[in-house]
């Protein structure tokens, strides 16, 4: 069985990110780019459907800032291959960057066949939409999202994948094979690797790199405007060591009558 | 063009969901504003009876067919675009659910039209429709434009009450002839229930909450501890329970728990969108971050630039010390 996980760089949002000069667009300097959080439970429900069913993995990236490190890293963590996918969209693009992923499956680069495409539900910049069903619908595949598990039954080329509901309800869904999925959650948690395992794949192993024949995507929004949020309101702040700023809520909730 | 605003029910279960109504109040200010008619578009099957609450459109468009008694996005999808083709409205809202996630994008690709995905607000501009989305957990908001009609917007939850969407009155319903040509490959085998927890959080009122700034699995001990101090429970924020540090049933936000307690103690929170959706109606609100930009400070009473790990023993002795 052939498993695709598409990594998706986005900006981490724990550093600050600041708006370019333009104010439409974020400033690059400013950004350091990692893959979206549920593409790397994305890749470790790929790794386990590889443990159980000797899978073969392949992890997929647009070339961007960051793409690398996220490639070897998915190879010291046990994927088989790492494909970085020449030029074009990152970021905003969406749906530029789905159809350049579709282009490069479909083109015969050593890519087919895929009995999986395994990526995070959604990322933070999915402003012109999510990107398994885009890629999905450009491959003429059956999408399902937020999906927490995989059970593939590689002989009858079916799966029973689970996709969380609100308030903690769960859907088991029969899907076909080949078929997108948008992972939430894996089974467990991402695994770690030490850095010196990536370090070794970075000297061991190696990057493929596929060109996807070209084709005109237009953008089909307008970002008339980025900025930092006005918040409606702000907290009262409270200074101090954490002793004292202790002494200060136990003040707090005493007034509100809650201890 | 028929020149209407459209807004997707979003319907599971048998029930009409609350953002749903959220939506429809913001359809009617859009259609107002625009001189159009609101129209809401419900999907199922012998769910008719369910367009009688949705009186704050002008009327339902009602598609009836075996193959959308699960709404799932790929059934929706080969409706709407059905729909879409033929009418062509201004523009479909759809709300933001983990119910309808992918509808909007697949109906986009599917009919060749623009999604705006992540709207907090749209509204009318110069005769045409903007929005406000939210982008990279909160931190950056866009002003956004779709370059072409029908537009699709995915509405993030809270963009207006579900009071707002209510209607005393039962609309017109007409119903529309959707064709499958093949079954769905997509379909539910079965729905599993949530564990029952040992706690329900949202009858608790004080809720101790983590998020990733608690760092390990190891250190909730040090919310558990403050929590049985205060008596109340823990729960957490999304990346917590998906690194499964804490069951789903205590994870709180959009797809998982709402709760309005009397103290909810946000440590290491972020205060993304989709967590403050919901804690929106607690009486009080303490965050604890070690950002000071954190997005949850605009949503707290009060707040601690700190590490959660310092502050929650702290709190938990001096609780301890007043209590005597």
């Amino acid at each position: 069985m052939n498993i695709l996980v598409l990594l998706k760089m986005v900006p981490d949002v724990v550093e600050d990110i600041e708006v370019a000069a333009d104010g439409k667009s974020l400033d690059p300097d400013s950004l350091r780019l990692i893959p979206s959080e549920s593409d790397e439970h994305a890749l470790e429900e790929a790794l386990i459907l590889k443990e159980r069913h000797a899978a073969k993995v392949t992890a997929i990236a647009l070339d961007c800032e960051g793409a690398d490190d996220a490639l070897f890293t998915a190879l010291a963590k046990g994927a088989d291959r790492a494909v970085k996918i020449a030029g074009g969209a990152t970021g905003l693009a969406t749906r530029a960057g789905a159809a350049r992923v579709a282009r490069a499956l479909s083109a015969g680069q050593g890519l087919q066949p895929m009995d999986l495409v395994l990526t995070g539900t959604q990322a933070i910049d999915d402003l012109e939409g999510l990107t398994a069903p885009l890629l999905a619908h450009r491959l003429g595949w059956p999408y399902l999202g937020i999906v927490t598990q995989v059970v593939v039954d590689p002989a009858s080329a079916r799966s029973t994948v689970t996709k969380e509901y609100p308030g903690g309800c769960h859907g088991e869904f029969d899907v076909p094979l080949p078929a997108v999925l948008g992972v939430q959650a894996a089974e467990k948690p991402p695994r770690y690797v030490p850095v010196a395992k990536v370090r070794a794949a970075m000297k061991s192993l190696k990057i493929e790199t596929v060109v996807p024949p070209e084709e005109d995507e237009p953008a089909p929004l307008d970002i008339l405007q980025m900025a930092k949020p006005q918040a409606a309101g702000h907290a009262e702040m409270l200074d101090g060591a954490p002793e004292e700023v202790a002494g200060k809520l136990v003040e707090i909730l005493a007034g509100h009558g809650l201890l | 063009m028929s020149a209407s605003i459209w807004v997707l029910v979003e319907q599971w279960r048998g029930q009409v969901s609350e953002i749903t109504y959220e939506v429809l109040a913001l359809g009617r200010e859009l259609a107002d504003g625009l001189g159009v008619p609101l129209q809401a578009v419900l999907l199922g099957h012998n769910a008719k009876a369910l367009a009688d609450s949705l009186g704050k459109a002008n009327s339902v468009l009602y598609a009836d067919h075996p193959a959308l008694v699960e709404p799932t996005p790929e059934a929706c999808t080969i409706a709407l675009a059905q729909l879409l083709g033929e009418r062509q409205p201004e523009a479909l809202l759809i709300p933001l659910t983990n119910v309808t996630l992918g509808i909007g994008s697949l109906v986009s690709a599917a009919v060749g039209v623009p999604v705006i995905n992540f709207c907090k607000q749209v509204s009318v501009v110069s005769g045409g429709l903007q929005a406000q989305c939210v982008l990279y957990g909160g931190k950056i908001e866009a002003v956004v434009k779709a370059k072409q009609k029908p537009a699709l917007f995915g509405i993030w939850p809270g963009a207006r009450t579900p009071d707002q969407g209510r209607a005393t009155s039962a609309p017109q319903v007409e119903t529309v002839g959707v064709a499958f040509p093949r079954d769905p490959c997509v379909r539910l085998k079965r729905y599993v229930e949530p564990e029952a927890g040992d706690v329900d959080v949202t009858k608790q009122n004080v809720l101790v909450s983590v998020g990733r700034g608690i760092q390990s699995r190891d250190n909730l001990e040090l919310a558990e501890e403050l929590a049985e101090t205060l008596g109340g429970a823990v729960c957490g924020s999304r990346p917590v329970i998906d690194q499964g540090w804490l069951p789903l049933t205590r994870q709180i936000g959009k797809s998982g728990l709402t709760v309005k307690p009397k103290l909810y103690l946000a440590a290491g929170i972020s205060g993304a969108p989709e967590h403050v959706e919901g804690i929106k109606g607690a009486d009080l609100i303490v965050a604890i971050n070690s950002d000071p930009r954190a997005p949850i400070f605009d949503v707290a009473h009060y707040g601690v630039v700190g590490d959660a790990l310092d502050v929650l023993p702290a709190l938990t002795e001096a609780v301890r010390a007043r209590k005597g």
